[in-house]
């Protein structure tokens, strides 16, 4: 099914209507995003996919309570997120929200486990740290730090970080972007993996359009706008995809 | 200008309050260094200048009297340039406005104005007329202290009768630089002044008409100063001499030179705490941006910039940072150093002491606090200089962490995991944690110093003036009274208690050495005046023998059981051999004790005194004092508590300004090292910390994380200042070990609280500053770059 507006559904999770961006860039404005409305619902798998400076990050920080609207706007269930001061929107990212990056962002003081474990001591009903690090394969890893691991490991970790609360999204900026093919593959097959096994929302950012198969829907952004929604009927599994 | 200095500028504002942090420090050891060495130069300088122009004499000597033609022999002695006879007896004063009665010391001076030894410095109205016998000059800190202006009058009991005194003119002299009587610590200069009679009048006063009780010497260059002392001595042994002695006794002298010589000591010491700790600044600040700017530095060099070129343009970083320092800390070094020499000038009387810092001064300022930048420069520079292109292009390696030295023992649970970040961090760079704990420490210590003081002197004024001393006034005859006068003091007006004591001047030898001393006689059983040493012990009065300070056993290389010669230089003069009986460790002075009847029968006399302590009623006080100022046989009368409270005020005065100043300088280096330590560690860990956020922790959180490092440098740096001021003034103790007191090595609890408050606010307000910046972090920028 394909078309050029997102239909809003009322089991969505996201509500994100109408929404614009304009940064002020010294004396250019940037209107990063014009008029995207766009539901997301339980469970889904997203990718973002577009050229650079196609406002599909910028739609993210919003979606992660990074950044907010310049006007139009975004509920989580019956949050709004528009309307919320940093000390909510914090809350809200700390509850709710995981993060992958494209460098991983690990805090190169712990260790993975101790990683993982920064974000449990902050969450209400976390997984079991060790639990998830096994989970994205590395229970033999736990007591290493991130200058000893190699980048796809990093990534798992950072993985394993990101959903051990629990988050009702994962939000994945180029999560692949600086690793190459065979860890790319690696750490896709466990973002499918979570999303699958704990039914996280998961949105996902590339510019990678063969990750696009693996999607429930592919959302495709140009010039700060939702160009098309394309819904997969058959999904494929990571290890059939190739780049 | 070149485009690496318009980066240079660019980046010097980015980096500003990075740089006024080095800057304000550098302006502390500047200032300190500008305000000490300057205060050290004018107050040498206007002594030596003083010595010079105002002829003060070598050698002194006071004597009971000899008629003047003995001058004349005087003058014969080999190596005696010239010689000043004089008069010069102490009187009781009545002074406007005080209840109490002073002491003057009243020297004769010639009535026509002709040069002199220990010539004097008219500050203010006229030399004394002829035929006018009425006619004093006044000394300028007395006069100060009681308001007391030309045209004024005082009374004076003289030769037992009330004589006004008329104030024609206030004076200065050399040897009253540090106007002060006996063997006290601090001047009183509202009971002790010096006046100046012409010797016409003073003279028939005292039955010194066509004699003298006092003499000065000048020596010609190369004299010998031990030979024309001693032929002085012989000289005066049959008038009553009570032993010539040269400058290093002259009591003013040695308070004037004392200082000097402190000067000299901390005005290299204190610029030299600030500079390091400026060099270590410059070191932590320089290292990471060079850190930061790898990538410039091999584009630099792969455009073809010299290493040289390269860093020279960091090290300009350093100067910059420094010199502005400099010029902060130039002006407000002479500020401070203004103000000190006010205070100087309420302790120490020159004709003219001008502060100045001279170009010397400034050029060392400036030398100095270069070199501290190259110093702190030199580890960073070495890193940029010998960064090949190549690899200055890359990313620096991540930064390796280890399991902690307690981890290793299995500790980690009892630490969160933000205390094993803080932990790690540490760790890893141990030698910048230590070194940042240490220039915490030093503000510690520089406050621990500054409040030391009050303590040592609390604990000085708890010895001396509330133990040992318990009288409320202490009355001196003019000449020692025999047994009737034992008698008459314990019947004055209001007298609860009366204790006789003798006091004898004598010179006591030991083999090649010898002290000029007055022996006080005291009796066992004395309660108004006790010897008491540092660790408050009374010691008792040995039945037989001496007891002497602990200073003066030293001075003399004897210990008890030695048996040292003791030339009486009073009356028959006899010279006995007495043992030490025993040694007090007392903080002030040098002293000789005896059991009084022991000194007595030394004497051969009938027990004779010199004066009393007394224990009064206060509601007969005014009474009793307007009796003692008119009691001529009374020459002195100190009451304790007075003293006390000048004592108290001086030091007050002297020491709320340095103290002000230390306390500024503290807050100024703990200030510095949390915020330059706090600002290195969020450009280091910025991205970590941003990281943090978007995962959802509160700004309060990584608030902790970063700040946290700074408070456990800062809980180390507390018991290591602690230790660290402890040292120092331990060290100060020893240094301070002059003959006219010790101090005491004693710091109270509430020093340490004080200490570690101002350094916990300092801290706590960067702490703050921080805070705000983390306000500011860009948590999406994290999200797409690589550190």
């Amino acid at each position: 099914m394909k078309g050029a507006r997102a239909q809003t559904s009322p089991e969505a999770v996201f509500h994100v209507h109408e929404v614009t961006k304009v940064y002020r860039m010294g004396d250019v404005e940037v209107h990063a995003l014009r008029g995207v409305t766009l539901d997301l619902l339980p469970g889904e798998f997203v990718v973002l996919l577009g050229p650079s400076g196609s406002g599909k990050s910028t739609l993210l920080n919003i979606l992660g309570g990074l950044d907010v609207p310049t006007s139009g706007e975004v509920y989580y269930r019956d949050h709004n997120l528009t309307a919320a001061a940093a000390e909510e929107l914090t809350r809200y990212r700390r509850e709710h929200v995981g993060f992958v990056f494209q460098f991983y962002n690990l805090i190169p003081s712990l260790t993975a486990l101790e990683n993982t474990q920064l974000v449990t001591d902050i969450s209400e009903n976390p997984l079991d740290a060790e639990e998830c690090l096994r989970l994205v394969g590395l229970a033999e890893r736990l007591h290493h730090f991130p200058a000893q691991l190699s980048g796809g490991e990093q990534q798992r970790v950072a993985i394993a970080r990101a959903v051990v609360k629990r988050p009702e999204v994962l939000l994945c900026d180029e999560p692949t972007g600086a690793l190459d093919y065979m860890t790319g593959k690696l750490v896709l097959e466990i973002l499918e993996r979570v999303n699958r096994e704990l039914r996280t929302i998961t949105v996902v950012i590339t510019h990678n359009a063969a990750i696009a198969a693996m999607a429930d829907r592919v959302i495709h952004i140009s010039s700060g706008t939702i160009a098309s929604i394309t819904r997969n009927e058959k999904k494929v599994s990571p290890d059939q995809i190739s780049w | 200008m070149t485009s690496l200095h318009r980066k240079l500028f660019r980046d010097l504002w980015h980096l500003r309050g990075q740089m006024l942090a080095v800057a304000l420090v550098v302006a502390c050891g500047i200032a300190t260094w500008v305000t000490m060495r300057g205060a050290w130069g004018a107050i040498e300088s206007a002594q030596q200048d003083y010595y010079t122009r105002y002829r003060f004499a070598g050698i002194f000597a006071q004597l009971k009297r000899a008629p003047d033609a003995l001058a004349r022999q005087i003058a014969l002695i080999p190596g005696v340039a010239s010689v000043q006879p004089r008069v010069v007896v102490e009187v009781n004063l009545d002074v406007p406005g005080l209840a109490d009665p002073a002491v003057g010391r009243v020297i004769s001076i010639p009535e026509h104005r002709r040069p002199m030894l220990n010539d004097l410095f008219l500050v203010e109205g006229r030399y004394v007329e002829p035929g006018r016998p009425e006619e004093v000059l006044v000394s300028a800190a007395f006069a100060a202290a009681n308001q007391l202006g030309v045209g004024k009058t005082i009374g004076a009991v003289i030769n037992g009768r009330w004589e006004k005194l008329k104030i024609v003119g206030i004076a200065l002299s050399p040897e009253y630089v540090y106007e002060i009587r006996g063997a006290e610590v601090f001047p009183d200069n509202r009971r002790f002044g010096v006046l100046w009679m012409s010797r016409e009048a003073l003279g028939p006063m005292f039955n010194m008409e066509g004699a003298f009780n006092d003499v000065s010497l000048a020596l010609a260059p190369g004299a010998s100063q031990a030979g024309v002392i001693e032929r002085l001595d012989t000289l005066l042994a049959p008038y009553g001499g009570l032993g010539a002695y040269d400058r290093e006794e002259q009591i003013s002298h040695r308070f004037t030179s004392d200082e000097i010589a402190q000067d000299r000591v901390t005005g290299i010491f204190v610029p030299a705490i600030f500079l390091g700790i400026a060099a270590f600044l410059i070191h932590i600040v320089l290292s990471r941006l060079i850190a930061t700017q790898r990538n410039y530095i091999g584009l630099l060099k792969a455009f073809g910039y010299s290493d040289a070129s390269v860093g020279l343009h960091y090290l300009e970083f350093a100067l910059v940072a420094v010199l502005a320092g400099t010029a902060l800390g130039i002006p407000l070094g002479i500020w401070l150093g203004r103000g000190l020499a006010g205070i100087y000038q309420d302790f120490f009387r020159f004709p003219e002491l001008r502060f100045s810092a001279g170009p010397r001064i400034l050029l060392w300022a400036v030398g100095i606090s270069a070199a501290a930048a190259c110093l702190g420069a030199l580890g960073g520079l070495r890193s940029a200089i010998s960064l090949p292109p190549a690899e200055a292009m890359r990313p620096e390696s991540p930064p390796r962490f280890r399991r902690g030295l307690a981890e290793q023992f299995g500790l980690e649970r009892l630490v969160s995991l933000s205390g094993r970040m803080i932990l790690r961090n540490l760790e890893r760079r141990p030698w910048k944690a230590i070194l940042s704990a240490l220039g915490m420490a030093c503000a510690v210590a520089i406050l621990i110093i500054g409040f030391y003081f009050y303590d040592a002197i609390d604990y000085i004024v708890q010895v001396e003036f509330q133990t040992a001393q318990r009288d409320d006034v202490t009355i001196t005859f003019n000449e020692p009274r025999g047994t009737q006068a034992r008698h008459d003091v314990g019947h004055l007006v209001g007298v609860l208690r009366a204790e006789p004591f003798r006091t004898v001047p004598a010179r006591l030898r030991f083999g090649p050495r010898s002290r000029r001393i007055g022996i006080t006689g005291l009796s066992p059983d004395a309660e108004l005046r006790r010897v008491v040493d540092r660790q408050l012990q009374v010691i008792p009065i040995p039945p037989d023998g001496l007891l002497l300070s602990s200073k003066l056993a030293a001075i003399l290389g004897v210990a008890p059981g030695d048996a040292v010669t003791v030339e009486v230089l009073e009356g028959s003069r006899p010279v006995r051999r007495v043992l030490v009986a025993g040694l007090a460790d007392q903080l002030i002075g040098i002293s000789a004790y005896m059991d009084i009847h022991g000194l007595n029968r030394l004497l051969r006399e009938e027990g004779s005194i010199s004066g009393a302590n007394l224990a009064v009623d206060s509601a007969a006080t005014p009474a009793l004092y307007s009796l003692l100022k008119q009691t001529p046989s009374v020459s002195g009368v100190q009451v304790r508590e007075a003293m006390l409270e000048s004592f108290r005020q001086t030091i007050a005065r002297s020491l709320s300004m340095s103290t002000m100043a230390l306390v500024a300088f503290a807050c100024v280096i703990a200030g510095a090292m949390v915020y330059n330590g706090a600002r290195i560690a969020l450009s280091e860990r910025g991205h970590e910390l941003a990281s943090l956020r978007v995962l959802g922790f509160t700004q309060g959180e990584i608030a902790v994380m970063l700040l946290g490092e700074q408070a456990f440098l800062m809980l180390v740096s507390l018991p290591l200042g602690f230790a660290l001021g402890y040292v120092i003034c331990y060290a100060l103790t020893i240094a301070m070990q002059t003959e006219l007191y010790r101090m005491p090595l004693v710091l109270t609890p509430k020093t340490y609280v004080i200490a570690f408050s101002v350094v916990a606010l300092a801290s706590v307000f960067t702490g703050i500053l921080i805070f705000r910046r983390l306000r500011r972090m860009d948590l999406i920028g994290v999200l797409k770059t690589r550190e």
